[in-house]
């Protein structure tokens, strides 16, 4: 095994950072730097000299690239190999808050060969490192089991499933076009096999595989479809996400700009997850610091929003596409204040509230995999994106021996489909079960 | 005491590599044949090589191995398969003049040192302990060895079939190896029946030669061994006929009495080399096959009828052909007959074509489940070397799926089993687009010098050429502007712009006049792989991957403890005992959590 650990060390040339400490706010976060670059983002970072290892000092924090002070912060400097896994890390003990948090995960991934950490990816690290040996992780016997027989059994369901079969459809495909061009080529003298190859189906299945490709992700069912509230301040937004949630998620009160930060608050409508966020009230006046940060982040909120709920004048709606056009308060407005596209609401009396889940769900039901039909993930839907790709390669291809090339590059995808693969996406999947960062 | 260092059982393809070439790594090696006369016989068709088949000759050939010295020898038609086509799928072929083939394996042999020939059949191995020991001779006479190669071809138990008459024998007029093959079955080796077949053999002076279509032998200059500096013989033609409706009525009512039908015949036989009654059952649409009427040698009036195997009985085989074009007055020399015969589930051999459960035997050729003399061969030389190396102490000989479609051939074969006879395809290798015809003296001479089977004379020739191949790259290093190569966008490298601009050799000569310096294959092979570069490039992270999983050793793993497997992965894996991660890997129906499992209980094994 030595020596596949020294080669995957040479092949993962990123440095890999990510929050190590749980979800904020907490009253501290710590933010792991794993790998040859970690001394560099520290550097970076702290615009001062590295401290001396192993030991906790305090620095300031600014942006690499606006130098703007981010956050004071406890740092320490372990420089590998004697490190848990293996590298130089470079550990950052920040205050907890989301926005801090936020802001420094966001400064790590503009410095150069930096990357943030995917699930597992500290685990992995270590263990490429020769630091952790798979044998030696306490009760690693059982978590393999465990994960084997999680993963036949999701294999299985799958194998099963619609995925499965459509996959398995398409490989049919593949491997019935790849048969006619080996056959043309290792048959090539004998008169029972046709001596041109039909390239139009490679066409329609790369177009097929491309559809599913734009297909809703099974991410937003897992996670929630995003709905953001904004509008400009005091227009009713934290009223309007408690009435939602069912509760006090955002603290409220007459006064404009109450709400800073970004608030939370998952909701569960007629058996659909959904995340609302409530925003700082947008407006361009504001003279406080802080209250400016949560504007801004207000708009990144909305640039990622599945369904904004929109409450200020529809003219200045950022994409109404995306969004639901309120008119809040409707208890405590003229009728003719009401524009036309508008839904009047009042949380107060529950006027309009029913229309709005209405609406909420309807929007929502077309962002989500249609109940009978199967949700792809982000691997899922990388392979067929790269199925797509080898697919549309053998059909431009005009040399036989590389479209035979790419639709074995084609098979190959699909074998990572519907399991049977190479070691590397087994350890990928092996550690992708472990938590990042312990 | 020792009467020979390794002592090969079979003087057919396999066998004579594998004597070949222990003897050239310098173990004192007896061939045991029946008949000394029949060794090196071309027992089916006169033909050698083809798509798949030319590479494994060629790769043979890197390695000082006899076959494409004596395809050379023997050549009276050449025809390169796919000529229109990239390099990787080229296909080499040539008719061969089985006297003259014989001749010259026979002649190599005994040129050959280390080489004793011992006509004699053999009774049963010799096993001391746990081990083989030597080789009991059916006179009784023992020889002492601590490797045996068994390359027994379709002998072991061999019966042949022709109509309602059955014998007992591997070859028209020689017999069985029947006593050995009882010895594999009580050794609890696991066994497996084929079959095989031919068609009749014809008198070609009773052929219409006139009415057919003919093949000419190709007019090209490229030989089969890169040691063979010209053609020798010289070249006659092929025709080409066809069956009918009325050839296929006349099978159609014998297929009563064809042992194949009758359930007779219990082995399998290969779907890509179907008899002439399977395809007409199975393809009863079709309105003829086609039938290439290849001859047997200069002098010999014997021609071979390629494409319709058959083991009907003799009468109506004859009365078949008289239905066939140009074949209206044919006389039959010898008629078809099909062969069944024992092989080894070759899943209990490791890569080095050793038997797992009985070390010092090794097994090559048709008796691991494959068919065909370019197979067989390169089973044998690999067999033969690591014989050699096990009487030596030398470490094994294995080559990868990377490096040659003998390791590809041989991978499939002890990790995936056979389910008909194993025929070389070049769909088999993943690795295709470098695994050429073309470029196997660069593949694996190296290899083969470093193991020891390569002979100085190779040896010298092949320094030599491998410097002229990095003089050939070192020149295409050169930096050239599109105007210079008659072409748009920026300056690039000579090997690049062969890619960009399509150049064909006239062009790169034209462009770089220093490049006619060179042997024109060495510059050739430079430029196929200029022209896949890329390709080649992407394919090094996947064979950097197989091989960093091949290092990874499991000799110990107990399958059946490890929970999460199915009973039917369980089997696969105890069945082919895979030596190394990579090769679990590649078993069919090995899943990636299967995997995960199997490294994880393996590490705590080791822990």
């Amino acid at each position: 095994m030595a020596q596949k650990v020294r080669r995957l060390a040479l092949v993962l040339q990123p440095t890999i950072f990510a929050l190590s400490s749980g979800a904020p706010p907490a009253g501290i976060a710590v933010v792991r730097i794993s790998g040859d670059q970690a001394g560099t983002a520290l550097h970076t970072l702290t615009a001062r000299a590295l401290p001396e290892p192993r030991t906790a000092v305090l620095r300031v924090l600014q942006h690499p690239r606006t130098a703007e002070m981010l956050d004071h912060a406890v740092v320490i400097w372990l420089p590998g190999p004697d490190t848990v896994t293996g590298d130089d890390i470079a550990e950052v003990h920040l205050h907890g808050g989301r926005a801090v948090v936020a802001v420094v995960l966001e400064a790590l991934t503009e410095i150069d060969g930096l990357v943030m950490a995917q699930a597992g990816a500290f685990t992995r690290r270590a263990f490429e490192n020769g630091r952790m040996d798979l044998s030696q992780v306490e009760g690693l016997a059982d978590l393999l089991a465990a994960e084997t027989a999680a993963q036949r059994r999701s294999a299985l369901a799958m194998a099963e499933g619609q995925l499965g079969s459509l996959a398995s459809a398409w490989r049919q495909e593949v491997l019935q076009i790849s048969a006619r061009v080996e056959a043309l080529l290792d048959y090539a003298d004998e008169d029972g096999v046709p001596h041109t190859l039909d390239r139009s189906p490679l066409a329609e299945l790369s177009t097929a595989m491309q559809q599913w490709c734009g297909a809703p992700s099974a991410e937003r069912l897992r996670d929630g479809i995003r709905v953001v509230l904004a509008g400009p301040p005091n227009a009713g937004k934290s009223t309007l996400l408690n009435v939602l949630a069912g509760r006090d998620a955002a603290i409220i009160s007459p006064v404009a700009g109450t709400t800073r930060d970004i608030i939370e608050a998952p909701v569960i409508l007629d058996g659909i997850p959904f995340v609302m966020t409530d925003t700082a009230g947008l407006h361009a006046t504001s003279a406080d610091v802080i209250e400016q940060e949560g504007i801004r982040r207000a708009r990144r909120a909305l640039e990622r929003a599945d369904i904004i709920l929109w409450l200020g004048a529809p003219v200045d709606c950022p994409d109404k596409e995306r969004s639901i056009l309120l008119a809040a308060r409707a208890d405590e407005l003229a009728y003719d204040a009401l524009g036309v596209d508008q839904l009047a609401i009042s949380a107060k009396t529950g006027l309009g509230m029913a229309t709005l889940r209405k609406q909420l769900l309807q929007k929502a039901r077309a962002l989500l995999p249609v109940p009978d039909s199967f949700a792809i993930n982000e691997r899922q839907r990388r392979l067929i994106a790269a199925c797509a790709i080898e697919v549309d390669a053998a059909h431009l291809s005009d040399d036989l021996l590389l479209t035979a090339e790419h639709l074995r590059g084609a098979r190959a995808q699909l074998d990572q489909l519907v399991g049977r693969a190479g070691v590397e996406d087994m350890l990928d999947a092996l550690f992708s079960g472990f938590c990042i960062g312990k | 005491m020792r009467d020979f260092d390794v002592i090969v059982v079979g003087g057919g393809h396999a066998g004579c590599e594998a004597a070949a070439a222990a003897a050239r790594m310098g173990a004192r090696t007896a061939l045991i044949s029946f008949s000394g006369d029949a060794i090196g016989a071309m027992s089916c068709n006169p033909a050698i090589g083809g798509l798949g088949k030319g590479h494994l000759v060629r790769e043979v050939d890197a390695l000082d191995g006899l076959i494409a010295r004596a395809a050379d020898a023997a050549a009276i038609h050449y025809r390169m398969l796919n000529a229109s086509k990239g390099a990787a799928v080229r296909g080499p072929r040539i008719q061969a003049d089985r006297t003259r083939f014989k001749a010259s394996i026979h002649a190599q042999l005994a040129a050959q040192d280390n080489l004793e020939i011992v006509e004699a059949g053999a009774e049963s191995l010799l096993i001391e302990g746990v081990a083989v020991a030597g080789l009991v001779l059916s006179g009784g006479l023992v020889l002492r060895a601590p490797a045996v190669v068994l390359a027994t071809g379709t002998f072991l138990n061999g019966k042949m079939f022709c109509g309602e008459s059955r014998t007992l024998g591997g070859r028209v007029g020689e017999p069985a190896a029947t006593t050995l093959g009882d010895q594999l079955r009580n050794l609890k080796l696991p066994l497996g029946r084929m079959k095989t077949g031919t068609p009749p053999r014809l008198d070609g002076r009773t052929i219409d030669w006139g009415l057919l279509e003919r093949q000419e032998s190709d007019d090209e200059d490229w030989t089969f061994s890169s040691r063979t500096p010209q053609r020798i013989l010289p070249q006659l033609f092929c025709a080409i006929t066809r069956t009918n409706q009325a050839t296929h009525d006349v099978i159609r009512a014998g297929l009563d009495r064809s042992p194949l039908f009758g359930g007779d015949i219990e082995g399998r036989g290969p779907r890509y080399c179907p008899s002439i009654e399977d395809k007409v059952f199975r393809f009863g649409d079709r309105d003829g096959h086609q039938i290439f009427l290849e001859p047997e040698g200069l002098e010999d009036n014997w021609v071979y009828p390629n494409g319709i195997s058959t083991s009907l009985p003799a009468d109506i085989q004859l009365a078949m052909l008289h239905t066939i074009r140009g074949l209206e007055q044919v006389r039959i020399a010898q008629p078809g007959y099909a062969v069944e015969y024992d092989h080894i589930d070759p899943r209990a051999l490791a890569a080095t074509l050793a038997v797992r459960a009985l070390p010092g035997l090794f097994c090559a050729g048709q008796i691991n489940g494959t068919t065909g003399y370019e197979e067989a061969a390169a089973q044998g030389l690999v067999a033969g070397v690591n014989a050699a190396a096990r009487a030596k102490g030398a470490p094994d000989f294995i080559l990868d799926r990377a490096t040659s479609y003998i390791g590809v051939m041989i991978d499939d074969l002890v990790l995936q089993g056979v389910t008909e006879p194993y025929r070389m395809l070049t769909a088999r290798a993943e690795y295709r687009l470098r695994l050429r015809a073309d470029n196997p003296d660069t593949r694996l001479t190296t290899l083969g010098v470093a193991a020891g089977c390569v002979g100085d004379d190779r040896r010298q020739w092949f320094a030599a050429r491998l410097a002229q191949r990095e003089a050939v790259i070192a020149a295409c290093q050169t930096v050239y502007k599109a105007d210079q190569i008659g072409h748009t966008g920026a300056a690039q490298t000579l090997f690049d712009w062969i890619r960009i601009a399509a150049l064909t050799y006239q062009d790169a000569i034209a462009i770089a006049p220093q490049l006619t310096a060179f042997s024109r294959h060495v510059v050739e092979e430079v430029m196929e792989d200029a022209r896949y570069a890329p390709y080649l490039a992407r394919q090094d992270a996947e064979i950097r991957d197989m091989r960093a999983s091949n290092r990874v050793a499991l000799h110990t793993v107990e399958y059946r403890a490890i929970d999460g497997l199915s009973l039917e992965m369980i089997e696969r894996l105890d069945a082919a005992r895979p030596a190394t991660l990579g090769e679990a890997e590649r078993i069919a129906g090995i899943t990636p959590a299967a995997i995960a499992a199997i490294l994880g209980h393996a590490r705590r094994r080791a822990a």
